[in-house]
């Protein structure tokens, strides 16, 4: 069964990574990279739009954007693709690309998540920030931009990272839709020797598995370098684990 | 195609009952990998507390594995690649017993077992140490402790974060559509391909999904104020 696994890997590597075939310029993984890093870097200035509608009082920005928020956490994100996939050459009158169609429910979706990611990061700078910008004079936005966001993005950055690592896993779901990323090409590797559909699937898990856990790790290894930082520093509160530790014995 | 019509969808005795089998295989398939998420949750979390090194990293590993590898992927290795290796009698008889919703079940229930136990274990090492020592001191045994001491905070402290899994858990019951099971999903897309109403068929479906949710996510909060009054924190 190893020989198997060595030999599909061998004569498909090139369809599996970056290979090309007639369904679409790029292949396999590279695809599968690209459309998660457009995903998520354009997902996230609308998250911070939608994080500061998210924490205005008017209701025009608070209901669409809890509404968006609301839809994102409970329909499945195979229904959003298939709504785009079919919603958007109806009101167009042209057909898109699979790949601009899954780019742009993902854009969408993730946005809703990382806003929340990005109000809690917000939430969790303190308000006295925000008073000292003001009367320093800077206005509501510019104060957002230049002392708080800085500030909540330092602490949202593994959060942001483990959401890129969960935009990988969810790019599977173009195969759906015929976007030739990574599954699409296994698939199509599978149809190719029908007699190895479990050497196929293997060594899609473990591609998958590879690049997921290198940077979940990352996201762990920055978190807690980031709390380690800001234990060293006297402004902002420690987290619980990062308190220091009384030696007094206990009564 | 004429204008919106959604009466059109509903009261067609064909589409309606497409629909309502839909549904229910849904929630069969919710339900079913649910249970035996949380089962093998609990069990992955004895395991886990243990006092073995190597169980621990057993568990860690399949932890690791589940979290690291996309659900569609594991679906299709359970439904495709694993089917495949099981003796031939089996095959035959699973695929006259729906294999496709059986091992939709099995794979969503595995994956999402790492979750529960991740989130089951987080809930227990924020109970501090104390309570256990206390309890161990009052004369429990160590399952006593486990029982009446230790779970009830641990699954108050696990609450949101299990809710947050139990929907996404019902939200990835969609996925068994790639691979050929009869639920919403599929339902809608069949009702779409014959009737060409393709914006009420994917609303009925997407305000299913989405009452269904809430209805997870309220139940939860409910869960979670009850829980906090009992105990007082």
């Amino acid at each position: 069964m190893l020989w198997d696994i060595l030999s599909i890997i061998q004569d498909n590597w090139l369809l599996l990574l970056i290979g090309q075939y007639p369904n679409g310029p790029l292949g396999g993984l590279a695809a599968t990279l690209i459309l998660s890093v457009l995903s998520i870097a354009l997902a996230f200035p609308l998250s911070v739009l939608l994080a500061l509608a998210r924490l205005s009082r008017s209701p025009f920005l608070l209901w669409p954007s809890t509404a968006l928020v609301y839809i994102a956490r409970g329909v499945p994100l195979l229904m959003l693709i298939l709504w785009v996939y079919f919603m958007v050459p109806l009101l167009l009158g042209a057909n898109i690309p699979g790949f601009v169609t899954m780019l742009v429910t993902l854009v969408l979706y993730e946005a809703a998540f990382l806003s929340e990611v990005v109000r809690a990061g917000i939430v969790a700078v303190g308000r006295g920030q925000m008073d000292a910008a003001r009367a320093l004079g800077h206005s509501y936005l510019g104060a957002m931009w230049y002392v708080i966001l800085p500030q909540a993005l330092y602490n949202m950055l593994p959060s942001i990272l483990s959401q890129f690592v969960s935009t990988i896993k969810e790019t599977t779901l173009g195969y759906v839709i015929n976007v030739p990323e990574l599954t699409f090409a296994a698939n199509q590797i599978n149809n190719r020797l029908l007699s190895k559909p479990f050497e196929v699937f293997f060594i899609l898990a473990i591609i998958y598995y590879l690049v997921c856990w290198t940077l979940t790790h990352a996201a762990t290894v920055l978190e807690r370098r980031i709390a380690r930082k800001r234990a060293g520093t006297t402004t902002g509160p420690l987290p619980v684990t990062m308190q220091p530790q009384t030696l007094t014995a206990e009564p | 195609m004429g204008g919106f019509d959604l009466v059109a969808i509903l009261t067609n005795p064909n589409f309606g009952l497409m629909l309502l089998h839909g549904l229910e295989m849904t929630f069969v398939i919710a339900t079913g990998s649910w249970l035996l998420a949380m089962t093998l949750a609990i069990l992955l979390l004895i395991i886990r507390l243990s006092p073995s090194r190597l169980a621990d990293r057993a568990v860690a590993a399949y932890v690791s594995y589940h979290r690291n590898v996309p659900t569609l992927v594991q679906l299709m290795l359970w439904y495709f690649g694993i089917s495949s290796l099981l003796p031939e009698g089996l095959q035959y008889w699973l695929s006259d017993h729906n294999a496709e919703a059986t091992f939709a079940i099995v794979a969503l229930g595995l994956c999402q077992a790492a979750y529960f136990s991740e989130d089951l274990r987080s809930g227990i090492r924020s109970v501090p140490a104390g309570q256990s020592e206390a309890a161990r001191a009052l004369g429990h045994s160590f399952f006593g402790t486990m029982r009446y001491v230790l779970m009830p905070q641990a699954f108050r402290n696990a609450l949101p974060a299990l809710i947050n899994h139990s929907v996404s858990l019902f939200k990835n019951s969609s996925l068994a559509m790639a691979i050929g099971v009869a639920e919403l999903t599929h339902a809608v897309k069949e009702i779409e391909s014959q009737s060409f109403r393709t914006f009420e068929a994917y609303l009925i479906a997407t305000i299913a999904y989405l009452i269904c949710s809430l209805l997870i996510m309220s139940v939860g909060a409910a869960l979670g104020r009850k829980a906090a009054l009992s105990g007082g924190r």
